[in-house]
């Protein structure tokens, strides 16, 4: 029982940096654009929330830990942003190949992240690492609630980000579905020449759905370096995260619903070896890191069978929209 | 009695590059009148109206809308003054329902009320006449829903002028005449409509008043009333022409080439796009496929052609050898195969290049597509397809400055004509076209008839898809019509009235059949 629970809590933990890119990317590509550079943005976004966080500490005199996480935060999501800004700018104003540039932003990220990664490390002396402070304020969960037995622990035991991650993808859900804005924002990304005829800027569309989409996945990177990783910049950290969170997209069926559950099944794959122990030896104990895969192949032949035109990706992701192209 | 004058064009002219889209053109249009603007292709007309609904912007010239002088510099633009145009492209998001569509980009609180939406849009469905279910997927509905959302549209956002692009290309005659009277009541609620064609036919049975565009100039405005057919054709195209097609007969005698025998084909969607389909096609004639869009043309030539996963049936094309004639099923063989037995085809598809030509290639290379097989050696030998591609130039009158021209360049009546030809040229039994005219205007059509007719004097079994029933009826030997897969019954245009076929592609089955 107790480890079940562990097993769930822990599910949840892992499975959160997997929520935030997924249900940036989900917005990003409901306008259109399919960004690659999940893995740059979150390597940006993870980067710039522990150099925040440490300047702060640095310069105040009495740095408090909350303050620390919420300008990590602030910091994480701006410094993604102007990557998908910069994306945004080469392929909705430029009309660059998206696939290229989403490519060339993860490749990008990843060397800025670990640039500076590194940089920081070294005016540390050795290694940058937040205050005992700031990491408390990364793991505790509700006070109070979270000593409530069993439910308190499935419920209220996590860190503030975990609760945000949930939030955000409610909203995106509730504005999808039933705000004018997200319909609007549908039509763009299913038929921007529409969009356009019915007086919709598509520009300004793209550009907040992507700059925004893409904030929200380095709030998913800094989790890395703030939570798994407690605080401490580690070299390539987010190590493969952005691409299964564009691949946690095709299994959410564009959906920032079931994103949630594709985050959390997924969190659950990746901590399952050290809950269950099959007895395999080393060769043997790779099939776990082999299962979150299986998973995507058998839910991508289901969605395929079912061939629903809503699941499906929006129309135009991928294409580049010039109105005078007729 | 003359009626109130909603928009008043004055001099207005439009250029792209160095070629001259409106000259000098003035018109003016009225509420509580139906305006029907007449022109070949490239004639000018949607660009005119494209002036009015903000996509393009004049170089000179007056607009003025309900007497002021205005600027519309984008569609939003034009919504204010009123004016809505329903283009020939519908502009809709397929997952959306039509409710969705119709409030897209609208102004209005945070969130959408779907409830209230829905019964204002009954409300106006109701009062015009449409049927609609608003709350139905774009992709769940026929061509002429689609186009009743596209209309709501504009009617929601409050348009009071409206401008149609062509509404009638993909109707069904019933649903045409459904679009009509609605429009009519639309013109007696005192909207001001205008309605571009090149359809005589409509013209008179819709409009009150037609405006005639020619090269880019209004060469006349005239009513209705007072003119007729052969005058707008001679005012359209700037001398005589003859509206007849001709309907040669062979005096041969007529083989069956080719024989099809209950084909049947599974769709994308699972369906039976085609089921149990029967019919002979015999050399020098022509037989007409009729059928609203989408009701198995498409599965039915690429069938033929080898291109298309055959469920059932049989497919026999007649080869006389030393030894007789023999039949042999086709089903089966690659294309490649079925093009040496000598069955062509051109299909042109609704954006005219999608199958047979390759749009960034030149003339000579789309030559080569077909031919460069046959060559000996590693090499491809360039002079015959060159010879070809000049050939079809002259012979066809295909307008462009040389053969190495890319066909993306070249205008659509062009590039089907090159096509068209290319088939031709290569001397088959059995020539499938589908659309060949499509979007072509009245003096390239003929080009293609001629063609058609020409193949059928020779001998060969000609195919013929097309969407406008009255050419089907005045060249066609006989018509067979399609309808959901299936074969509604094969007639003789010399027999039937236009009105059976529309019914029969609604889905009426006729059972009595000829030939």
């Amino acid at each position: 029982m107790t480890t079940v629970i562990n097993f769930l809590c822990a599910a949840v933990l892992a499975g959160t940096p997997f929520l935030f890119g997924t249900v940036g990317e989900i917005i990003t590509e409901r306008s259109g654009n399919l960004n690659l550079g999940v893995e740059g943005m979150m390597f940006m976004g993870g980067v710039a929330g522990i150099a925040g966080a440490y300047f702060y500490e640095q310069s105040a005199a009495n740095p408090i830990g909350w303050v620390a996480a919420i300008i990590a935060v602030v910091c994480s999501f701006v410094c993604a942003a102007l990557g998908a800004l910069v994306y945004s700018f080469l392929t909705v104003t430029l009309r660059a190949n998206q696939n290229v540039t989403g490519l060339s932003l993860t490749i990008f990220g990843t060397g800025f992240g670990n640039f500076f990664g590194e940089v920081l490390g070294n005016k540390a002396g050795g290694y940058v690492v937040v205050t005992g402070q700031t990491k408390e304020a990364f793991s505790v969960g509700i006070p109070g609630l979270s000593n409530i037995p069993v439910v308190g622990k499935l419920l209220f035991s996590y860190n503030f980000l975990v609760y945000l991650g949930i939030l955000i993808a409610v909203l995106a859900a509730i504005y999808f579905s039933r705000t004018r804005s997200g319909l609007n924002l549908r039509a763009v990304g299913e038929s921007p020449a529409t969009a356009d005829a019915a007086g919709i800027n598509v520009t300004k569309m793209k550009y907040l759905a992507t700059c925004i989409g893409g904030g929200i996945c380095g709030i998913g990177g800094m989790y890395i370096v703030m939570v798994t990783c407690s605080g401490v910049w580690v070299h390539n950290c987010v190590n493969g995260y952005g691409w299964i969170a564009v691949a946690l997209v095709i299994f959410a069926t564009w959906s920032p619903r079931r994103a949630l559950l594709g985050s959390f099944v997924f969190g659950g794959l990746s901590v399952l070896r050290y809950y269950l122990h099959l007895g395999l030896n080393m060769a043997q104990s790779q099939m776990y890191d082999v299962l979150p895969y299986i998973v995507t192949v058998i839910v991508l032949i289901v969605t395929g069978i079912r061939q629903s035109r809503e699941h499906a990706q929006p129309a135009s992701c991928g294409i580049n929209y010039f109105r005078e192209e007729r | 009695m003359e009626h109130e004058i909603a928009i008043s064009l004055e001099g207005i002219c439009k250029s792209f590059g160095s070629v001259k889209a409106n000259h000098d053109v003035s018109l003016e249009i009225r509420r509580g009148e139906v305006l029907a603007l007449l022109g070949e292709n490239g004639s000018g007309k949607t660009t005119l109206m494209n002036m009015l609904s903000g996509i393009y912007y004049p170089d000179e010239g007056t607009i003025k809308v309900n007497g002021e002088e205005v600027n519309i510099r984008s569609p939003k633009e034009a919504f204010e003054l009123g004016i809505g145009m329903i283009h020939q492209h519908y502009k809709l998001v397929e997952v959306l329902t039509a409710a969705e569509n119709i409030t897209l980009g609208l102004k209005g609180g945070l969130t959408v009320k779907r409830r209230e939406l829905v019964s204002d849009i009954r409300a106006l469905t109701e009062k015009y006449g449409f049927e609609l279910d608003p709350t139905k997927k774009i992709y769940d509905m026929s061509v002429s829903e689609k186009q009743t959302v596209e209309i709501i549209k504009v009617l929601y956002r409050g348009a009071d002028i409206l401008i149609l692009d062509e509404p009638t290309a993909v109707l069904t005659p019933q649903e045409t005449e459904k679009l009509f009277a609605i429009l009519h009541n639309m013109r007696d609620d005192g909207k001001a409509i205008v309605i571009i064609t090149h359809k005589l036919n409509e013209v008179m049975s819709v409009s009150d008043r037609v405006a005639i565009l020619r090269k880019g100039e209004a060469v006349a405005t005239v009513r209705t009333s007072e003119t007729d057919a052969q005058t707008l054709t001679d005012l359209m195209v700037g001398r005589k022409v003859s509206l007849e097609i001709e309907r040669p007969d062979v005096d041969f005698e007529q083989k069956d080439f080719l024989k099809v025998v209950d084909l049947t084909c599974i769709g994308a969607e699972g369906h039976k796009a085609l089921d149990s389909v029967s019919f002979t096609l015999r050399s020098g004639e022509i037989m007409g496929v009729a059928g609203i869009a989408g009701s198995g043309q498409r599965e039915l030539c690429e069938a033929i052609a080898g291109l298309y996963p055959v469920k059932g049936g049989a497919i026999l094309c007649r080869s006389d050898t030393s030894s007789g004639e023999v039949r042999e099923n086709i089903v089966g063989m690659s294309p490649t195969e079925i093009i040496k037995k000598g069955v062509a085809m051109a299909f042109v598809p609704e954006d005219r290049l999608g199958m047979g030509l390759v749009a960034s290639m030149d003339m000579v290379d789309n030559m080569m597509l077909k031919s460069y097989k046959r060559g000996k050696g590693p090499f491809v030998d360039r002079k015959a397809p060159r010879a070809m591609a000049e050939r079809i130039k002259d012979e066809l009158e295909v307008v462009t400055p040389r053969v190495t021209m890319p066909v993306r360049r070249l205008s659509g009546g062009n590039v089907q004509k090159v096509l068209v030809g290319r088939e031709i040229a290569s001397s088959p039994k059995v020539l499938v076209v589908a659309y060949p005219v499509r979007g072509l205007d009245i003096n390239s059509s003929y080009t293609i008839y001629d063609l058609l007719n020409q193949q059928k004097k020779k001998g060969v079994a000609v195919m013929f898809i097309g969407e406008d029933l009255d050419v089907l009826m005045a060249l066609c030997d006989r018509i067979m019509v399609l309808c959901g897969g299936r074969v509604a019954g094969i007639v003789d245009p010399r027999e039937v009235t236009k009105d059976e076929i529309g019914l029969m592609m609604a889905g009426e089955r006729r059972e009595e059949e000829v030939g």
